[in-house]
């Protein structure tokens, strides 16, 4: 096995040198360390505005699938998840980077941010849709039923009785999928995007440290996701209510 | 169609180009299911066992191998082997062993899972008729474990199937890397990347298909 370099990170990205600062002094003159938490930043950036675009696109597609009495959007509905969980989150990359900017003018211009952001919320929209859908109908038909029998509109039976339970219910399964989409994310590197496995390829091709560049990706991204779980977590605990127990999901990435 | 065109697409570019990547996408979610299964299978009962010195380094292993991107392992096995041996391994051998090992965490979730599903009652009968531990797993347990966890291990093999696209970031030549490959030598990279969205889709649509049949089929039994 190699000899174990630590002061790699503390080199300059562009000359080798070690900095004494190990940090750099911005613009150009910046240390591998430095890059590393800038790809950091863009890793974050990616998921959370993804996690963003999913829960949203994800709950509408998910309470579409429930709707009674309207068949059609049930159908668009499934139509949509069954599309975006049967192709791979790659292949799905390549579709918005490649060839929907080629298929449509309109988002020639787009920045290969907001693209790749669009392939992993809408791939990971499926997943949420499932589990909000799943959420749903787990409920006890009552509830609807009581709903309707105090004269709520079906928006509000939605707003008032049904989500509130249906998303205590499907929580533990929202934080792994909150920790996928941070995992997930590193595809973000097939189109370039600066991401922490961009980094590593470059930086580990660059500097011939792969050990010590593979360890502090890999130490990033477990954190990354060890901190949303605490984050969720906390969060689901607050919104727990007391005798009401939800049973988690496996599986998946 | 919106610029679009599909003409150069004929059965000898799928024999000289896709068949091959196809290939060996299928083979690898073989050989990675089922060795991910033999080893998920062993580190459940790593963990099921209760006894510390299995159960703390399996854990270890499992959450590990979950709370990394398979991206990263991937690349950073493909990368890292040539300084442990001193000489680097081909990509596809490198996929393989990556997937086994990656996928043996998954599956040793599910399998544990399985395994916890079955009544303690079970266990106790079996120890009562004088079974041994191995006796009672091959004979009693997992048998009843692996018709209750079949349907979510093969929605697992579906995502697998799916993720090894991912071999593409160390040029291993899957599925995907067949039509990028014929799309680029022909120009159509555009046309390629939707194709193989189109193929990717059919198999796994057919597959989750299958699944939710077998699901109902079995629920019913049960």
């Amino acid at each position: 096995m190699a000899n174990w370099d630590w002061q790699v990170f503390c080199k300059d990205t562009i000359d080798g040198e070690v900095l004494a600062n190990c940090w750099g002094s911005g613009g150009k003159d910046i240390s591998y360390l430095h890059w590393m938490i800038e790809a950091w930043g863009w890793t974050v950036a990616v998921s959370l505005v993804g996690l963003v675009i999913a829960l949203v696109v994800g709950s509408l597609v998910g309470v579409m699938r429930t709707l009674p009495n309207s068949p059609w959007l049930v159908r668009l509905g499934n139509a949509w998840v069954e599309l975006f969980r049967n192709i791979p989150l790659l292949v799905q990359v390549f579709l918005w980077y490649f060839v929907l900017p080629k298929m449509i003018p309109a988002m020639k211009g787009f920045p290969p941010f907001v693209l790749v952001v669009c392939a992993l919320g809408f791939f990971t929209s499926a997943r949420i849709a499932e589990q909000v859908r799943s959420g749903i109908q787990a409920l006890p038909r009552g509830q609807r039923y009581a709903a309707s029998a105090v004269g709520f509109t079906t928006f509000q039976s939605y707003r008032y009785v049904i989500l509130p339970m249906a998303y205590r219910i499907i929580f533990p399964p929202l934080i792994s999928e909150s920790m996928n989409i941070f995992k997930n994310s590193a595809v973000a590197f097939a189109v370039s995007i600066p991401v922490l496995a961009q980094f590593y390829l470059q930086a580990g091709e660059e500097t011939g440290a792969q050990v010590e560049m593979f360890v502090g990706v890999t130490a990033l991204y477990i954190i990354s996701a060890l901190t949303v779980n605490r984050i969720m977590t906390a969060i689901e605990k607050r919104l727990r209510i007391p005798g009401f127990v939800a049973a988690g999901g496996t599986g998946g990435h | 169609m919106l610029g679009l065109d599909f003409s150069f697409y004929n059965w000898d570019l799928i024999t000289s180009y896709v068949l091959k990547g196809l290939y060996f996408s299928i083979f690898l979610t073989v050989v990675a299911t089922a060795g991910g299964i033999f080893f998920g299978t062993l580190l459940a009962l790593m963990r099921l066992s209760g006894k510390k010195w299995l159960d703390i380094p399996a854990a270890f292993y499992v959450n590990g191998m979950r709370s990394a991107p398979l991206v990263m392992v991937i690349l950073g096995f493909f990368l890292l082997v040539p300084f442990v041996i001193g000489r680097p391994i081909g990509a596809e051998l490198s996929a393989i062993i990556t997937f086994i090992a990656f996928e043996a965490a998954y599956f040793s979730e599910i399998m544990r899972a399985g395994i916890q599903s079955i009544p303690r009652g079970q266990v106790h009968a079996g120890q009562a008729v004088g079974m041994t531990y191995g006796q009672n797993m091959k004979l009693v347990i997992l048998p009843q474990a692996f018709r209750n966890m079949l349907p979510v291990l093969m929605t697992q093999t579906i995502i697998l199937f799916q993720d090894t696209s991912l071999v593409y970031a160390i040029g291993a030549y899957d599925l995907l890397k067949g039509f990028e490959t014929a799309g680029k030598n022909f120009g159509r990279p555009e046309e390629a990347y939707l194709l193989a969205a189109v193929v990717y889709f059919v198999i796994c649509y057919a597959l989750s298909y299958m699944v939710k049949r077998l699901h109902k089929k079995i629920a019913i039994i049960r």
